[in-house]
């Protein structure tokens, strides 16, 4: 039950990505084609504003439920894996026109295509765990 | 009431993104999806494979429930909020998705062309489907995290790594759209 806020938390990211068009298809593919607006005002806003968020955890203006000073992860540095990796995620991206938190958004919009991207997905991070070590970094 | 039933706009979006990454933190938890893909993996036993997949997934059980959560929020969505499926496309969009032999752009949510029930059950529409999730899965753990995790989380707290990869992903959503589209469709 202490999970329940993240249920909630879930809907209402889900509601808001469908909402605003950005499980659609189509929305990811004028974005990389500079036809709209839309997505880059969206991401724009929404890391400008997370900015201004990380700011008052970084000054403790605003800790956890738990009283604990808020720290965003450390992500794990090389140029290789950043650039290499996230080229092949964008290359799925734009195919499929679904990030990952779109991706289990359209399973509940339109659950059997969605279902096989998914399948495809887990089949993707089960062969990165079986090369992970011997990729380059 | 109205304003939920219309498509909502970049300026409701992107605060509304954002007010969920405050929450998420507020929570005590490190905003991000892609990871689930990984406990996913090890729930159903990839563990015996590779120790990259031996990890306690109860401790991200939150996460998962999130995952539910989006489930939930996408059936909602599609059943009662969006009465109107249409998509407000550019006239250029639509004409070069004609191009590529995609009619009735912007219709609705999803292209019948890729993600009609008669194309899942071809060989080159599954073969899409399943090697465009291959290739999120793939790149999202390799690169780290995903539009979440990277181009929300980390350039807002200013990491080089999330810039890096936000890079990769537009140079690949762009190889994609622009060379290969044309390739696989056209």
């Amino acid at each position: 039950m202490k999970n329940i806020k993240f249920l909630f938390l879930g809907v209402f990211f889900g509601i808001v990505l469908s909402k605003a068009e950005i499980i659609s298809w189509y929305r990811i593919y004028e974005m990389f084609k500079f036809q709209s607006f839309h997505m880059y005002g969206v991401i724009g806003s929404a890391v400008i504003i997370s900015f201004l968020i990380m700011q008052l955890f970084k000054n403790e203006k605003i800790k956890d439920v738990n009283g604990n000073k808020i720290v965003p992860n450390e992500k794990s540095k090389g140029y290789v894996r950043t650039l290499l990796g996230g080229s092949i995620f964008g290359l799925g991206w734009a195919l499929s026109g679904a990030c990952v938190a779109p991706l289990f958004i359209l399973f509940g919009f339109d659950f059997l295509p969605a279902l096989v991207i998914i399948i495809g997905a887990l089949l993707g991070v089960f062969v990165f765990g079986l090369v992970s070590k011997k990729l380059p970094n | 009431m109205d304003f939920i039933l219309q498509p909502w706009p970049w300026y409701a979006a992107g605060p509304l993104i954002a007010l969920t990454l405050f929450l998420y933190f507020f929570f005590g938890k490190n905003f991000g999806v892609s990871g689930n893909f990984e406990t996913m993996c090890t729930i159903v036993g990839a563990g015996k494979f590779s120790d990259y997949f031996k990890k306690d997934w109860k401790e991200r059980d939150y996460a998962l429930t999130f995952v539910v959560g989006l489930v939930i929020g996408g059936l909602i969505a599609a059943n009662f909020l969006i009465p109107d499926q249409t998509i407000d496309l550019n006239p250029k969009t639509v004409n070069d998705l004609a191009d590529l032999g995609f009619t009735d752009a912007g219709k609705s949510y999803l292209p019948k062309e890729l993600y009609g029930e008669n194309v899942i059950f071809s060989l080159k529409g599954f073969l899409i489907l399943i090697g465009s999730g291959f290739l999120i899965g793939f790149g999202t753990r390799y690169a780290g995290g995903c539009t979440s995790g990277h181009a929300i989380t980390g350039l807002s707290s200013l990491q080089l790594p999330s810039l890096l990869a936000t890079i990769g992903f537009f140079a690949g959503g762009l190889f994609m759209t622009w060379v290969l589209l044309p390739l696989i469709f056209g």
